[in-house]
Protein backbone atom coordinates (compact mmCIF):
# COMPACT_ATOMS: atom_id res chain seq x y z
CA UNK A 1 0.00 0.00 0.00
CA UNK A 2 1.40 3.70 -0.96
CA UNK A 3 1.20 6.63 0.35
CA UNK A 4 0.40 7.57 4.18
CA UNK A 5 -3.11 6.39 5.34
CA UNK A 6 -4.25 8.18 8.39
CA UNK A 7 -6.98 6.27 10.04
CA UNK A 8 -9.68 7.92 12.95
CA UNK A 9 -6.57 9.81 14.63
CA UNK A 10 -8.30 11.31 17.86
CA UNK A 11 -6.28 13.06 19.92
CA UNK A 12 -6.67 14.93 23.36
CA UNK A 13 -4.61 17.45 25.41
CA UNK A 14 -6.14 17.58 29.10
CA UNK A 15 -10.08 18.66 28.31
CA UNK A 16 -9.27 20.16 24.52
CA UNK A 17 -9.53 17.96 21.74
CA UNK A 18 -7.18 18.62 18.96
CA UNK A 19 -8.37 15.91 16.63
CA UNK A 20 -11.05 14.37 16.29
CA UNK A 21 -11.33 11.24 14.53
CA UNK A 22 -9.36 12.74 11.29
CA UNK A 23 -8.72 10.45 8.23
CA UNK A 24 -7.13 11.15 5.26
CA UNK A 25 -4.68 9.72 2.59
CA UNK A 26 -1.27 11.42 1.18
CA UNK A 27 -0.33 9.69 -1.98
CA UNK A 28 2.77 9.41 -3.11
CA UNK A 29 4.35 12.13 -5.29
CA UNK A 30 1.71 14.95 -5.03
CA UNK A 31 2.18 17.91 -3.14
CA UNK A 32 -0.17 18.53 -0.17
CA UNK A 33 -1.37 21.59 1.70
CA UNK A 34 -2.65 21.69 5.64
CA UNK A 35 -4.96 24.21 6.48
CA UNK A 36 -5.88 25.68 9.89
CA UNK A 37 -5.48 28.56 11.89
CA UNK A 38 -3.10 28.57 14.67
CA UNK A 39 -4.06 25.72 17.19
CA UNK A 40 -6.32 23.94 14.45
CA UNK A 41 -4.59 20.73 15.10
CA UNK A 42 -2.09 20.90 11.66
CA UNK A 43 1.34 20.57 13.98
CA UNK A 44 -0.38 17.74 16.20
CA UNK A 45 -1.38 15.89 13.09
CA UNK A 46 2.02 16.12 11.46
CA UNK A 47 3.90 14.97 15.31
CA UNK A 48 1.47 12.32 15.35
CA UNK A 49 2.51 10.80 11.96
CA UNK A 50 6.36 10.98 13.11
CA UNK A 51 6.18 9.38 16.22
CA UNK A 52 6.56 12.62 18.37
CA UNK A 53 3.17 12.28 19.91
CA UNK A 54 0.97 9.61 20.34
CA UNK A 55 -2.77 9.32 19.56
CA UNK A 56 -5.30 8.29 21.86
CA UNK A 57 -7.31 6.27 18.73
CA UNK A 58 -6.45 5.51 15.24
CA UNK A 59 -3.32 4.27 13.52
CA UNK A 60 -1.22 5.39 10.43
CA UNK A 61 0.54 3.60 8.50
CA UNK A 62 3.03 4.71 6.04
CA UNK A 63 3.60 2.79 2.51
CA UNK A 64 1.22 -0.06 4.73
CA UNK A 65 3.63 -0.31 7.60
CA UNK A 66 2.69 0.43 11.05
CA UNK A 67 3.70 4.25 12.13
CA UNK A 68 4.26 3.50 15.70
CA UNK A 69 7.90 2.34 17.12
CA UNK A 70 8.80 1.53 13.51
CA UNK A 71 12.04 2.35 12.30
CA UNK A 72 11.51 1.16 8.86
CA UNK A 73 8.03 3.14 8.32
CA UNK A 74 10.09 6.59 9.92
CA UNK A 75 13.01 6.36 8.03
CA UNK A 76 10.54 7.15 4.66
CA UNK A 77 9.64 10.46 6.77
CA UNK A 78 11.19 13.64 7.56
CA UNK A 79 9.25 16.59 9.44
CA UNK A 80 10.92 20.00 9.24
CA UNK A 81 8.91 20.90 12.03
CA UNK A 82 8.11 24.67 13.95
CA UNK A 83 10.20 24.20 16.94
CA UNK A 84 14.24 23.73 16.72
CA UNK A 85 15.26 20.04 18.27
CA UNK A 86 18.75 20.20 17.79
CA UNK A 87 21.33 20.64 20.27
CA UNK A 88 22.34 24.79 20.85
CA UNK A 89 25.77 23.89 20.62
CA UNK A 90 26.03 22.25 17.29
CA UNK A 91 26.40 24.21 14.09
CA UNK A 92 24.86 23.66 11.02
CA UNK A 93 27.36 21.88 9.40
CA UNK A 94 27.62 19.20 12.31
CA UNK A 95 24.21 18.80 12.02
CA UNK A 96 24.47 18.40 8.27
CA UNK A 97 27.04 15.72 9.35
CA UNK A 98 24.46 14.27 11.52
CA UNK A 99 21.35 14.03 9.07
CA UNK A 100 23.60 12.04 7.08
CA UNK A 101 23.69 9.22 9.86
CA UNK A 102 19.97 9.25 10.17
CA UNK A 103 19.16 9.65 6.46
CA UNK A 104 21.45 8.07 4.12
CA UNK A 105 20.41 9.83 1.08
CA UNK A 106 21.00 13.28 2.45
CA UNK A 107 22.71 15.21 -0.30
CA UNK A 108 25.37 17.11 1.50
CA UNK A 109 26.86 18.78 -1.40
CA UNK A 110 23.48 20.08 -2.16
CA UNK A 111 22.62 21.08 1.50
CA UNK A 112 25.97 23.36 1.38
CA UNK A 113 24.46 24.96 -2.09
CA UNK A 114 21.35 25.72 -0.62
CA UNK A 115 22.86 27.83 2.18
CA UNK A 116 25.04 29.47 0.28
CA UNK A 117 21.73 30.23 -2.54
CA UNK A 118 20.10 31.24 1.01
CA UNK A 119 22.93 33.24 2.48
CA UNK A 120 23.19 31.04 5.44
CA UNK A 121 26.79 30.63 7.08
CA UNK A 122 26.77 27.09 8.17
CA UNK A 123 29.94 27.73 10.57
CA UNK A 124 27.10 29.45 13.10
CA UNK A 125 25.91 27.36 15.83
CA UNK A 126 22.21 26.67 15.20
CA UNK A 127 21.32 28.70 18.61
CA UNK A 128 22.53 31.94 17.36
CA UNK A 129 20.64 32.18 14.34
CA UNK A 130 17.71 34.22 13.86
CA UNK A 131 13.85 33.06 13.70
CA UNK A 132 14.41 33.61 9.41
CA UNK A 133 17.31 32.04 9.07
CA UNK A 134 16.49 29.33 11.92
CA UNK A 135 13.91 28.56 9.11
CA UNK A 136 15.87 28.29 6.10
CA UNK A 137 18.54 26.18 8.02
CA UNK A 138 15.82 23.85 8.55
CA UNK A 139 14.39 23.94 4.87
CA UNK A 140 18.08 23.61 3.20
CA UNK A 141 17.71 19.87 5.32
CA UNK A 142 14.13 19.04 4.54
CA UNK A 143 15.25 19.94 0.74
CA UNK A 144 18.23 17.79 1.02
CA UNK A 145 16.93 14.57 2.94
CA UNK A 146 15.65 12.70 -0.02
CA UNK A 147 12.83 10.92 2.11
CA UNK A 148 9.66 9.74 0.37
CA UNK A 149 7.56 12.06 2.17
CA UNK A 150 8.94 15.53 3.52
CA UNK A 151 6.39 17.29 6.08
CA UNK A 152 6.85 21.06 6.59
CA UNK A 153 5.37 22.77 9.89
CA UNK A 154 5.39 26.36 8.78
CA UNK A 155 8.11 26.57 6.74
CA UNK A 156 8.14 29.81 5.78
CA UNK A 157 8.08 31.24 9.23
CA UNK A 158 9.70 34.76 9.84
CA UNK A 159 11.09 34.34 5.86
CA UNK A 160 10.89 37.94 4.03
CA UNK A 161 9.41 37.63 0.86
CA UNK A 162 12.53 36.99 -1.70
CA UNK A 163 13.82 33.98 0.52
CA UNK A 164 9.86 32.62 0.96
CA UNK A 165 10.18 32.96 -3.24
CA UNK A 166 12.79 31.05 -3.20
CA UNK A 167 11.75 28.22 -1.39
CA UNK A 168 8.84 27.73 -3.29
CA UNK A 169 10.88 28.25 -6.40
CA UNK A 170 13.42 25.52 -4.96
CA UNK A 171 10.75 23.04 -3.50
CA UNK A 172 9.09 23.11 -6.90
CA UNK A 173 12.35 22.07 -8.74
CA UNK A 174 13.04 20.10 -6.85
CA UNK A 175 9.80 18.16 -6.61
CA UNK A 176 10.01 18.46 -10.34
CA UNK A 177 13.30 16.96 -10.63
CA UNK A 178 12.92 13.51 -7.93
CA UNK A 179 8.96 13.69 -7.62
CA UNK A 180 8.33 13.27 -3.84
CA UNK A 181 5.28 13.35 -1.26
CA UNK A 182 5.69 17.44 0.65
CA UNK A 183 3.53 17.59 3.13
CA UNK A 184 3.06 22.25 3.86
CA UNK A 185 0.96 22.90 6.62
CA UNK A 186 0.67 26.39 6.89
CA UNK A 187 -1.98 29.38 7.22
CA UNK A 188 -0.79 31.40 4.27
CA UNK A 189 -2.99 29.57 2.06
CA UNK A 190 -2.90 32.34 -0.88
CA UNK A 191 0.84 32.27 -1.51
CA UNK A 192 0.80 28.29 -1.59
CA UNK A 193 -2.66 27.39 -3.45
CA UNK A 194 -0.69 27.48 -6.85
CA UNK A 195 1.79 24.91 -5.66
CA UNK A 196 -0.86 22.62 -4.09
CA UNK A 197 -2.32 19.83 -5.58
CA UNK A 198 -4.61 18.95 -2.99
CA UNK A 199 -5.86 20.97 0.07
CA UNK A 200 -6.94 19.70 3.15
CA UNK A 201 -8.60 21.95 6.26
CA UNK A 202 -8.75 21.74 9.63
CA UNK A 203 -10.45 23.30 11.91
CA UNK A 204 -10.77 22.80 15.51
CA UNK A 205 -9.65 19.48 14.97
CA UNK A 206 -12.10 18.34 12.36
CA UNK A 207 -10.85 17.76 9.27
CA UNK A 208 -13.39 20.41 6.98
CA UNK A 209 -11.92 19.94 3.46
CA UNK A 210 -10.04 17.48 1.35
CA UNK A 211 -10.37 18.78 -2.00
CA UNK A 212 -7.82 18.76 -5.07
CA UNK A 213 -6.41 22.59 -5.34
CA UNK A 214 -8.27 22.77 -9.05
CA UNK A 215 -11.74 21.87 -7.58
CA UNK A 216 -11.79 23.71 -4.61
CA UNK A 217 -11.21 27.29 -7.05
CA UNK A 218 -14.05 25.87 -8.81
CA UNK A 219 -16.24 25.48 -5.89
CA UNK A 220 -16.68 29.87 -5.52
CA UNK A 221 -16.49 32.75 -7.38
CA UNK A 222 -16.91 36.66 -6.57
CA UNK A 223 -18.44 38.87 -8.97
CA UNK A 224 -18.60 43.71 -8.11
CA UNK A 225 -20.60 45.40 -9.21
CA UNK A 226 -23.17 48.28 -7.92
CA UNK A 227 -24.68 47.90 -5.26
CA UNK A 228 -28.04 47.45 -6.37
CA UNK A 229 -26.90 45.32 -9.25
CA UNK A 230 -25.18 42.88 -6.47
CA UNK A 231 -27.87 42.91 -4.24
CA UNK A 232 -29.93 41.56 -6.93
CA UNK A 233 -27.90 38.84 -8.11
CA UNK A 234 -26.71 37.05 -4.98
CA UNK A 235 -30.36 37.23 -3.96
CA UNK A 236 -30.75 32.94 -4.76
CA UNK A 237 -26.84 32.32 -3.78
CA UNK A 238 -24.85 31.28 -1.33
CA UNK A 239 -22.88 34.16 -0.43
CA UNK A 240 -19.55 34.27 2.41
CA UNK A 241 -18.80 37.73 2.14
CA UNK A 242 -19.88 41.05 0.84
CA UNK A 243 -17.86 44.45 0.88
CA UNK A 244 -19.00 47.43 0.18
CA UNK A 245 -16.84 50.59 -0.71
CA UNK A 246 -19.89 53.48 -1.38
CA UNK A 247 -22.13 52.93 -3.71
CA UNK A 248 -20.06 49.41 -5.16
CA UNK A 249 -20.34 45.93 -3.42
CA UNK A 250 -17.92 43.38 -4.49
CA UNK A 251 -19.71 39.51 -3.40
CA UNK A 252 -17.57 36.06 -2.68
CA UNK A 253 -19.96 33.04 -3.70
CA UNK A 254 -20.28 29.69 -3.65
CA UNK A 255 -21.54 27.87 -6.05
CA UNK A 256 -20.72 26.73 -9.76
CA UNK A 257 -21.58 29.99 -12.11
CA UNK A 258 -23.50 30.20 -15.02
CA UNK A 259 -21.74 32.55 -17.26
CA UNK A 260 -24.63 33.51 -19.94
CA UNK A 261 -26.63 34.28 -16.22
CA UNK A 262 -24.17 37.33 -15.69
CA UNK A 263 -25.93 40.23 -15.73
CA UNK A 264 -24.14 43.27 -18.08
CA UNK A 265 -21.85 45.17 -15.96
CA UNK A 266 -21.22 42.84 -13.37
CA UNK A 267 -17.69 42.10 -13.05
CA UNK A 268 -16.54 38.45 -12.33
CA UNK A 269 -13.25 36.88 -10.92
CA UNK A 270 -12.12 33.71 -9.48
CA UNK A 271 -12.82 32.61 -5.96
CA UNK A 272 -10.60 34.62 -2.77
CA UNK A 273 -9.20 31.41 -1.38
CA UNK A 274 -8.31 33.60 1.38
CA UNK A 275 -11.45 34.92 2.08
CA UNK A 276 -12.95 31.48 1.66
CA UNK A 277 -10.57 30.30 4.13
CA UNK A 278 -11.51 32.93 6.43
CA UNK A 279 -14.99 32.59 6.41
CA UNK A 280 -14.76 28.71 6.89
CA UNK A 281 -12.59 28.99 9.88
CA UNK A 282 -14.13 31.28 11.86
CA UNK A 283 -15.52 31.03 14.83
CA UNK A 284 -19.29 31.54 15.30
CA UNK B 1 3.04 35.81 -19.42
CA UNK B 2 0.98 36.42 -16.48
CA UNK B 3 -0.43 34.17 -14.16
CA UNK B 4 -3.47 35.26 -11.72
CA UNK B 5 -5.41 33.51 -9.56
CA UNK B 6 -8.09 36.22 -9.39
CA UNK B 7 -8.55 35.25 -13.31
CA UNK B 8 -11.60 32.92 -13.36
CA UNK B 9 -9.78 30.74 -15.60
CA UNK B 10 -8.08 27.70 -14.08
CA UNK B 11 -4.07 28.41 -14.28
CA UNK B 12 -3.65 25.63 -16.51
CA UNK B 13 -5.76 27.45 -19.06
CA UNK B 14 -3.68 30.26 -18.55
CA UNK B 15 -0.53 28.65 -19.31
CA UNK B 16 -2.10 27.16 -21.99
CA UNK B 17 -3.38 30.71 -23.49
CA UNK B 18 -0.36 31.98 -22.38
CA UNK B 19 1.91 29.85 -24.56
CA UNK B 20 -0.91 30.35 -27.35
CA UNK B 21 -0.28 34.37 -26.69
CA UNK B 22 4.23 33.55 -27.09
CA UNK B 23 3.40 31.74 -30.19
CA UNK B 24 1.61 34.29 -32.05
CA UNK B 25 3.56 36.89 -31.35
CA UNK B 26 6.81 35.20 -32.34
CA UNK B 27 8.35 34.85 -29.02
CA UNK B 28 8.13 31.43 -29.33
CA UNK B 29 8.35 30.29 -33.17
CA UNK B 30 7.29 27.41 -35.29
CA UNK B 31 9.59 24.88 -34.89
CA UNK B 32 11.58 26.38 -31.71
CA UNK B 33 11.70 24.51 -28.25
CA UNK B 34 10.06 26.04 -25.45
CA UNK B 35 10.67 25.93 -22.19
CA UNK B 36 10.32 22.64 -20.03
CA UNK B 37 7.42 21.77 -17.53
CA UNK B 38 10.26 21.76 -14.94
CA UNK B 39 11.13 25.78 -16.35
CA UNK B 40 7.32 27.11 -16.64
CA UNK B 41 6.30 25.35 -13.25
CA UNK B 42 9.45 27.16 -11.33
CA UNK B 43 8.87 29.97 -12.98
CA UNK B 44 5.30 31.09 -12.11
CA UNK B 45 5.59 28.64 -8.59
CA UNK B 46 2.52 26.07 -10.03
CA UNK B 47 2.45 22.38 -9.53
CA UNK B 48 4.14 21.07 -12.29
CA UNK B 49 0.80 18.81 -12.87
CA UNK B 50 -0.93 21.91 -13.30
CA UNK B 51 1.85 23.19 -15.91
CA UNK B 52 1.83 19.50 -17.65
CA UNK B 53 -2.03 19.95 -18.22
CA UNK B 54 -1.67 23.35 -19.57
CA UNK B 55 0.63 22.05 -22.09
CA UNK B 56 -1.50 18.93 -22.55
CA UNK B 57 -4.33 20.54 -24.00
CA UNK B 58 -1.74 22.34 -26.56
CA UNK B 59 0.05 19.05 -27.48
CA UNK B 60 -3.74 17.35 -28.09
CA UNK B 61 -4.62 20.28 -30.78
CA UNK B 62 -1.37 19.82 -32.29
CA UNK B 63 0.49 23.01 -31.28
CA UNK B 64 2.86 21.54 -29.13
CA UNK B 65 5.12 18.34 -29.92
CA UNK B 66 7.14 16.54 -28.07
CA UNK B 67 10.66 15.05 -29.19
CA UNK B 68 11.56 12.40 -26.48
CA UNK B 69 14.45 13.00 -23.95
CA UNK B 70 14.85 16.84 -26.05
CA UNK B 71 12.02 18.71 -24.96
CA UNK B 72 8.91 20.68 -26.30
CA UNK B 73 8.67 22.20 -29.77
CA UNK B 74 6.31 24.72 -31.35
CA UNK B 75 4.11 22.60 -34.47
CA UNK B 76 4.81 23.83 -37.47
CA UNK B 77 1.39 25.64 -39.24
CA UNK B 78 0.97 26.30 -35.34
CA UNK B 79 0.63 30.64 -35.84
CA UNK B 80 -1.92 29.91 -38.64
CA UNK B 81 -3.68 27.23 -36.70
CA UNK B 82 -4.36 29.85 -33.67
CA UNK B 83 -5.24 32.50 -35.51
CA UNK B 84 -8.03 30.62 -36.69
CA UNK B 85 -8.83 29.41 -33.39
CA UNK B 86 -8.31 33.44 -31.89
CA UNK B 87 -10.52 35.33 -34.54
CA UNK B 88 -13.04 32.78 -33.86
CA UNK B 89 -13.25 34.13 -29.88
CA UNK B 90 -12.71 37.51 -30.93
CA UNK B 91 -16.28 38.61 -31.22
CA UNK B 92 -16.79 37.05 -27.86
CA UNK B 93 -13.64 38.50 -25.52
CA UNK B 94 -13.08 41.59 -27.13
CA UNK B 95 -16.21 43.45 -29.52
CA UNK B 96 -18.37 42.40 -26.66
CA UNK B 97 -16.66 44.01 -23.73
CA UNK B 98 -16.13 46.49 -25.69
CA UNK B 99 -19.53 47.55 -26.59
CA UNK B 100 -20.21 47.14 -23.24
CA UNK B 101 -17.75 49.81 -21.97
CA UNK B 102 -18.73 51.87 -24.64
CA UNK B 103 -22.56 52.03 -23.67
CA UNK B 104 -21.40 52.78 -19.68
CA UNK B 105 -19.29 55.43 -20.90
CA UNK B 106 -22.04 56.59 -23.64
CA UNK B 107 -19.97 55.95 -26.68
CA UNK B 108 -21.52 55.62 -29.72
CA UNK B 109 -20.75 53.26 -33.06
CA UNK B 110 -19.27 55.98 -35.01
CA UNK B 111 -16.97 57.30 -32.16
CA UNK B 112 -15.83 53.83 -31.68
CA UNK B 113 -15.16 53.54 -35.14
CA UNK B 114 -13.16 56.17 -35.55
CA UNK B 115 -11.14 55.20 -32.44
CA UNK B 116 -10.24 51.74 -34.03
CA UNK B 117 -9.44 53.56 -37.38
CA UNK B 118 -6.77 56.10 -35.13
CA UNK B 119 -5.27 52.63 -33.22
CA UNK B 120 -4.80 51.31 -36.62
CA UNK B 121 -2.81 54.71 -37.78
CA UNK B 122 -0.84 55.03 -34.89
Amino acid sequence: MNGIEVNNITKRFGDTLALNQVSLKFEPNKIYGLLGRNGAGKSTLLNIITNRLFPDEGDIKIEGLASVENDEAQKKVYLMSEKNLYPDSMSCREVFKWSLMFYPNFDLEYAKELAKQFGLDINKKVKTLSTGFSSIFKIVIALSVNTPYVLFDEPVLGLDANHREMFYKLLIKKYSHSPFTAIISTHLIEEVAMILENVMIIKNGDLLINESCETLLKSGYSVSGTAKQIDDFILDKEVISIDALGGLKTATIIGAVDKSTLPLGIEMTGLDLQKFFIKLTNEE
Amino acid sequence: MQINFEDERPIFMQIAEGIEDAILTGAFAEEEQIPSITELSVNYKINPATALKGIAILVDEGIIFKKRGIGMFVAQGSVLKLRNKRKELFYEHYIKRLIEEAKKLGITTAEILDMVERGYEE
